[in-house]
């Protein structure tokens, strides 16, 4: 450990606090269409698009109208995007297949597509030696805008949902979609690119570079439009690499300076959601009591992760590597880590992509300490409320908080309510279910792999490790639907179940079943509990407001606090443990080499 | 929902050409104008032949895979052949597995077998920097650290007859700082730093 990795983290948490509270203050001005700055610039585009696809914004909607709008939206876009991966052989005419790639098979295809929909951007595929310019910029990066767009307006829907006292209706999705993109998204992404570009990160058509390096040998570069889709991969908490190394390749992400804004990019629209719901529902201490409890767990995760990583891993000591800090090398656990970031960069950045539901990696995950390697487990089985995803976080966090107030109001004797409105069975219901649908997917999945020779198995026979049955291989096929679960598409990439398809698409194609069976994780461990979330909201839409008396527990103090994050970790615990036991913690208290 | 799906489908064309075509048009646009040399790769050129990327670290190995002693040596590579960016992947070495634990040693040995004999006092695995015994992540990071560097500047000095002063003098000035200070770890760029000692000698 560092002075400068721990600089590095304490910074990092403040710029992120003080660009967070303006910018929460914004998204409450755009969602409630109040005055902002962007008006002069976005309003035109905007009136037009509602002119063109036809919808009347005036028209309110209630939960179920608000649900199926959604859905709908969804299902066309992965038509959509089915259909860009399949043909992405046909569009060379664009000039947007320098390397001539063929079209992605259909099993391939089917697991992208579902995993770019639902913000998992899980990938089964390496970019730059399968995907076309083409289908990373117009399809992929397209649904990078959408997922994240969609993610964002459900949290939206259920803070209006809590907030609103007087009538049933949400808003309207495809107006809260168009301001999202128009308000937010773009012009964000606009300027985080071009600051990507001026730190190396590249942004061009070109054919991948060929020639012959001073030493003899020849060598080929890998080109494409790269600034444009990380910026939108980062702030829109989706993940997918535009190479196959994700953010750990240098033009994804040139030198610490990048390192650090792809963090904050990552984390700021999050952040800014909770403040901007202490706003929206007129109090703004809720907004800082979510934020406290997000920030305590994040940072118990990244001490624990950073502390762990800078010890440096068994095999490495058993190697006979000195794995202290000395002067010119930071030590730690470098294995499958790049120097530009450091440990504490490398650590930091992917507490930061698995808090939330974006799944980039900077480094492998394989490779990181069984401690180090379990917090990224801990974070995904917190079902990703420590910031979360674009949306889903606030949105999630929420049902965790009114499950927190249902059992402090049994703890006190008293009818739980939460600013004002009473819970009531069918809300709770809702909540737990919606809590509940993703460690079931998650672990259902798992089972179903582990059990099965055809997608997991082998990989806990064979992984990395090379011994049988070996921690490591639960590991991997766990975090494989843990992950896809929680749509977060980070990967302890060692995970066998899935072949990656050869270059160009070419020739077989992989295993089908896993990219199936991971493809029903991720839509199941999306849409269901974004239903509940909105039904929830509409529950509580329109419920009148009893005034607060001596006897209401208070939802903005540290004893709430304590309370949220104990809810928080007992559910995460309770589901998790038995499996992290037998992967990670294993690994991590024994030291022992297998 | 005959409604939200017509709304849906012009929906998701007006978003598939503004995010999807306009957007990064207009991205590359300006990047080209104003950070031409950064937008299409950091291109490094001798004599007018492309050479390489700054960014992009390279195996300055014989084609067998042979280290060539005059030139620094990047970080162990994971991917098929070492430093190839055509097809980055990671290597994915477990924590706690033996076959990490074999490969560490292979990189280990193969450092202090080059670098041993030149540096005072000789090398032993626990000299040797983490940087060059663990594979990279992306399979082909740029970079290495300034002990690792300065640790193989006493071969490069001696390889080449150079003074090691003008050699660590090159590193220094190949060395890139932390982000805004703090952020991340200075690291050497090789490739850069090789051709400037290909231009001295």
């Amino acid at each position: 450990m560092t002075f400068f990795g721990w600089l590095t983290i304490f910074l990092f948490v403040t710029i992120l606090t003080v660009l967070a509270m303006p910018l929460g203050r914004y998204l409450a001005a755009v969602y409630s269409d109040e005055h902002t700055f962007m008006d002069p610039i976005m309003r035109v585009p905007e009136r037009f698009i509602y002119r063109v696809i036809r919808v009347d914004t005036t028209r309110e909607q209630n939960w179920k109208q608000y649900a199926k709008s959604l859905i709908i939206f969804s299902f066309v876009g992965w038509l959509i995007l089915y259909f860009i991966l399949r043909t992405q052989g046909l569009w060379s005419f664009t000039g947007l297949n320098p390397m001539g790639y063929h079209s992605m098979p259909w099993n391939v295809a089917f697991n992208t597509t579902s995993s770019f929909l639902t913000n998992t951007n899980w990938q089964y595929y390496g970019g730059e030696t399968t995907m076309t310019y083409f289908s990373q910029m117009v399809g992929l990066a397209v649904q990078n805008y959408a997922s994240a767009a969609v993610g964002i307006v459900v949290a939206v829907a259920l803070v209006r949902g809590i907030a609103n006292r007087t009538s049933s209706s949400l808003g309207n999705f495809y107006k809260d979609v168009v301001r999202t993109v128009l308000w937010v998204l773009l012009p964000l992404s606009f300027i985080i690119s071009l600051l990507l570009v001026s730190q190396g990160s590249i942004q061009n058509f070109s054919h991948y570079l060929s020639f012959k390096g001073i030493q003899g040998l020849t060598q080929v570069i890998a080109m494409g439009p790269v600034a444009s889709q990380e910026a939108i991969k980062m702030l829109g908490t989706n993940g997918g690499g535009f190479f196959n190394t994700n953010s750990a390749h240098p033009f994804e992400n040139p030198n610490g300076f990048t390192n650090l804004l792809e963090m904050l990019v990552v984390l700021i629209i999050p952040a800014a959601l909770v403040f901007m719901y202490g706003k929206m529902v007129g109090n703004r201490r809720q907004g800082y009591a979510i934020y406290a409890t997000m920030m305590v767990m994040f940072l118990g995760a990244v001490i624990v992760c950073y502390i762990a990583e800078a010890h440096g891993s068994p095999a490495q000591h058993a190697a006979g590597l000195h794995t202290g800090v000395v002067a010119g090398s930071t030590g730690g656990n470098l294995e499958g880590k790049e120097q530009r970031f450091g440990i504490a960069g490398s650590a930091l950045f992917n507490v930061v992509t698995t808090v939330t539901s974006c799944g980039a990696v900077n480094s492998a995950l394989e490779s990181f300490t069984g401690i180090g390697g379990a917090v990224p487990f801990a974070n995904l089985s917190a079902s990703e409320v420590i910031f979360g995803g674009v949306g889903t976080g606030l949105y999630s966090i929420l049902l965790y908080v009114l499950l927190a107030v249902f059992i402090g109001g049994l703890m006190v004797g008293r009818t739980p309510e939460y600013l004002g409105k009473k819970i009531g069975a069918r809300e709770i219901k809702l909540v737990s279910l919606g809590i509940l649908i993703t460690p079931l997917s998650a672990l259902f999945c798992t089972a179903m792999a582990t059990a099965s020779n055809a997608v997991g198995k082998t990989s806990i026979d064979t992984a990395v490790t090379g011994a049988v049955h070996v921690p490591q291989g639960f590991s991997e096929t766990f975090y494989a639907y843990l992950s896809q679960a929680n749509n977060n598409g980070s990967a302890f990439a060692g995970y066998t179940g899935f072949i990656q398809p050869n270059a160009g698409n070419l020739g077989s194609h992989g295993i089908s079943f896993a990219d199936l069976l991971g493809s029903f994780d991720m839509l199941f461990a999306r849409y269901a509990p974004i239903l509940f979330a909105l039904a929830v909201a509409g529950s509580l839409a329109g419920k009148r407001v009893s005034p607060a008396g001596l006897g209401t527990m208070r939802t903005d103090n540290t004893t709430f606090v304590v309370l949220l994050i104990g809810v928080i970790i007992l559910v995460g615990a309770l589901t998790f443990f038995p499996a992290l036991l037998l992967g990670p913690i294993v690994q991590g208290l024994t030291g022992h080499l297998y | 929902m005959r409604k939200d799906f017509i709304s849906s489908a012009i929906g998701m064309l007006v978003l598939t050409l503004v995010c999807g075509i306009l957007y990064p048009l207009l991205v590359t646009g300006v990047s080209q104008v104003a950070f031409h040399s950064k937008a299409n790769g950091s291109q490094l050129f001798v004599k007018g032949k492309l050479v390489g990327s700054a960014l992009i670290g390279q195996a300055f190995t014989t084609a067998k895979g042979a280290p060539l002693t005059q030139y620094f040596q990047t970080r162990p590579s994971g991917t098929d052949p070492a430093d190839n960016d055509a097809a980055t992947e990671f290597a994915n070495y477990g924590p706690n597995s033996t076959i990490t634990e074999k490969a560490i040693a292979a990189n280990i040995s193969t450092y202090i077998t080059l670098n041993g004999k030149y540096y005072p006092g000789g090398l032993t695995a626990a000299k040797v920097p983490v940087d060059a015994a663990d594979t990279s992540a992306s399979g082909v990071d740029p970079d290495i650290s300034v002990l690792n560097a300065h640790i193989q500047a006493y071969r490069v000095a001696a390889v080449r007859h150079l003074s090691l002063a003008t050699v660590d003098g090159l590193v220094s000035k190949y060395t890139t700082h932390r982000g805004l200070g703090f952020s991340g770890e200075p690291g050497v760029d090789v490739l850069e730093l090789n051709l400037a000692l290909n231009r001295l000698s």
